[in-house]
């Protein structure tokens, strides 16, 4: 199929339906109120519902009945209608629900603004329900990227048994790019047999629950989602890196923040500055291995983010220790210019060459 | 073909309604003393012609925008001062509308007054855009907008892109797209905008007749 143009949120609604995702629950909210609008007008089209709930929270419980119906479910929502989904994303996590959130992440905290952010970081790689728990959570810098991992996402999320978030700002769902519908690669997917589908009088009723009472089951059940985690984390990491062996100044950002500090990348290579990149695409599990791999010329790390340090937190897990970590962030829904992440790369590299 | 003093430009979201209109609004400037462009976009949040109030102050184009100043609002209020702008003889106006008939309605507000002056309405075509590909689909999008909008269409404008990556087929497939829709709708292609870097290659003689160079002043470097 040939490129066409689509704005971000529309592509999540067109990527799910790919997908097969067969349900949505949802309530709008700027800036991804095309997510709900676009799939109200296409989902029942291909044989869906939409429906629009009273709240976030009777949405993201909606997602917890379709998903342990076995069906392929996804809501979305953005920031502070992400916060009011926390207490049934961890419910989700405990029960196993495989399922897909989209975050298009707007300034905070609380109502904040309307603007693109990243600042629901720790609440996406974290998680801001109870308990532990992990998310799969990727964070697209592109709207093909975008398209590529919620058609990824479902899979992923049916494999594992596990929510999986889309962590993107706010511009990627606003802005209009060129998008292909590429056919995701078949992955085999196990059987749904733990889903509430009805016994049909030939088996024992099964049961989706995230409580257990008795805190030795409890513990076993936990250790049990530990397993699954640590493979996730063996499987599941990407990045895209380039340049590290040689760089004197590696920056590390994802989604729309990626691209602005690029274009500043190649303004400081044209200046004869070695620059190296490092963009999580997974922010959980986080790709901190790929530090190993910066040489020895380089000065320090620069973090660049639409919040306040978050990101910047992995990377110095992800460096130990071993050269200073700096900080480039604008908050609020400002959007960093390539200029003043060019200044950033000069001070810390010791000035133009 | 003169276009007349009061200009609307109006499209399926997301057909680049807006930097056609600013581009619009810049070579009326080379024109005109009193250039005026009115961002009435009620539909988006981000990617308005408000965001450029600087640039256009500093090219002495007159912004009317929201009363409420401010950039990152999505509640839908009009400027006051619009009246003047669709009814003054002295000024050269185009109204940059939001996209889909939802984005239109807020032209029925102003209906009646518009009815009253001369006007040109604009629809933009970006045969790149899943729903506006196909004639139908354009036609659809046509009437649905001028039934909300109680206005009627006067001229077409190919604004068929990939964005940067816009190529000269692109252009070409927007433009025999386009002209099927004139066909059907009896209305006028008043303009072929491409980008600059691409309208240098067109060589289609029916495209380079209204070629309408446009530079993407809504797109940051970092875009695509």
């Amino acid at each position: 199929m040939s490129k066409i143009l689509m704005k971000g949120n529309e592509a999540v609604g067109a990527a799910a339906i790919k997908a097969g995702c067969k349900y949505f629950f949802g309530y709008p909210i700027t800036p991804s109120s095309e997510i709900p609008e676009y799939i109200s007008r296409k989902l029942p089209e291909a044989g869906g519902v939409f429906l629009q709930a009273e709240s976030e929270i009777a949405a993201i419980n909606m997602v917890y009945g379709a998903g342990g119906a076995g069906a392929r479910v996804m809501t979305a929502s953005s920031s502070p209608g992400i916060s009011l989904k926390q207490e049934g994303i961890t419910y989700c996590a405990g029960a196993e629900i495989p399922c897909v959130i989209v975050n298009m992440m707007r300034g905070g905290p609380g109502l904040g603004s309307i603007q693109p952010s990243q600042a629901d970081y720790y609440q996406s790689t974290r998680g801001g329900g109870n308990g532990d728990y992990r998310t799969l959570c990727y964070a697209p810098s592109s709207i093909q990227e975008l398209v590529d991992y919620i058609m990824l996402a479902f899979d992923k999320a049916d494999y594992y048994r596990n929510p999986v978030l889309i962590a993107a700002d706010g511009m990627i769902g606003q802005i209009m790019e060129a998008v292909e519908f590429k056919e995701p690669e078949p992955i085999e997917l196990p059987p749904k047999d733990w889903a509430t589908t009805g016994t049909g009088g030939k088996r024992k009723p099964v049961i989706v629950n995230s409580l257990y009472l008795q805190a030795e089951e409890l513990q076993e059940h936990n250790k049990n989602l530990e397993k699954k985690y640590k493979v996730m984390e063996e499987n599941e990491v990407r990045y895209e890196a380039f340049g590290l062996e040689d760089a004197e100044v590696v920056c590390v950002a994802y989604g729309t923040t990626s691209r602005i500090v690029k274009t500043a990348i190649k303004q400081a290579q044209a200046k004869g500055i070695k620059v190296g990149m490092i963009r999580p695409i997974t922010l959980w599990p986080y790709p901190y291995d790929i530090y190993k791999q910066i040489g020895p010329n380089a000065k320090g790390i620069l973090g660049v983010e639409m919040s306040l340090g978050q990101l910047t937190d992995d990377i110095k897990i992800g460096i130990a220790g071993r050269l200073p970590v700096y900080f480039n962030g604008t908050q609020g829904g400002m959007v960093p210019t390539p200029g003043s992440i060019l200044a950033e790369i000069e001070k810390i590299a010791g000035g133009t060459k | 073909m003169h276009d007349k003093r009061l200009v609307i430009v109006i499209g399926h979201y997301g057909s680049g309604k807006t930097e056609f209109a600013v581009n619009y609004a810049v070579k009326m400037k080379e024109i005109y003393e009193n250039v005026s462009i009115a961002d009435l976009d009620i539909v988006n949040p981000y990617f308005r012609s408000r965001e450029k109030r600087k640039f256009f102050e500093e090219i002495g184009i007159k912004l009317s925008d929201s009363s409420i100043r401010n950039t990152a609002i999505d509640l839908p209020a009009l400027p006051a001062e619009m009246m003047g702008v669709i009814a003054n003889p002295n000024i050269k106006s185009i109204l940059d509308v939001g996209g889909d008939p939802v984005g239109a309605r807020v032209l029925a507000r102003y209906a009646e007054q518009i009815k009253n002056v001369e006007y040109d309405m604009f629809y933009v075509i970006n045969g790149n855009r899943p729903d506006t590909s196909t004639v139908e689909g354009v036609l659809k999008y046509m009437k649905l907008i001028e039934t909300t909008s109680r206005l009627k269409i006067t001229g077409l404008v190919n604004n068929t892109h990939m964005l940067k990556a816009t190529t000269v087929e692109d252009v070409e497939f927007g433009h025999e797209l386009t002209k099927k829709v004139s066909w059907e709708t009896d209305i006028p292609i008043r303009y072929e905008a491409v980008i600059k870097e691409t309208a240098d290659k067109i060589k289609n003689q029916d495209i380079i007749e209204k070629l309408f160079p446009i530079n993407l002043y809504m797109r940051e470097e970092w875009m695509s």
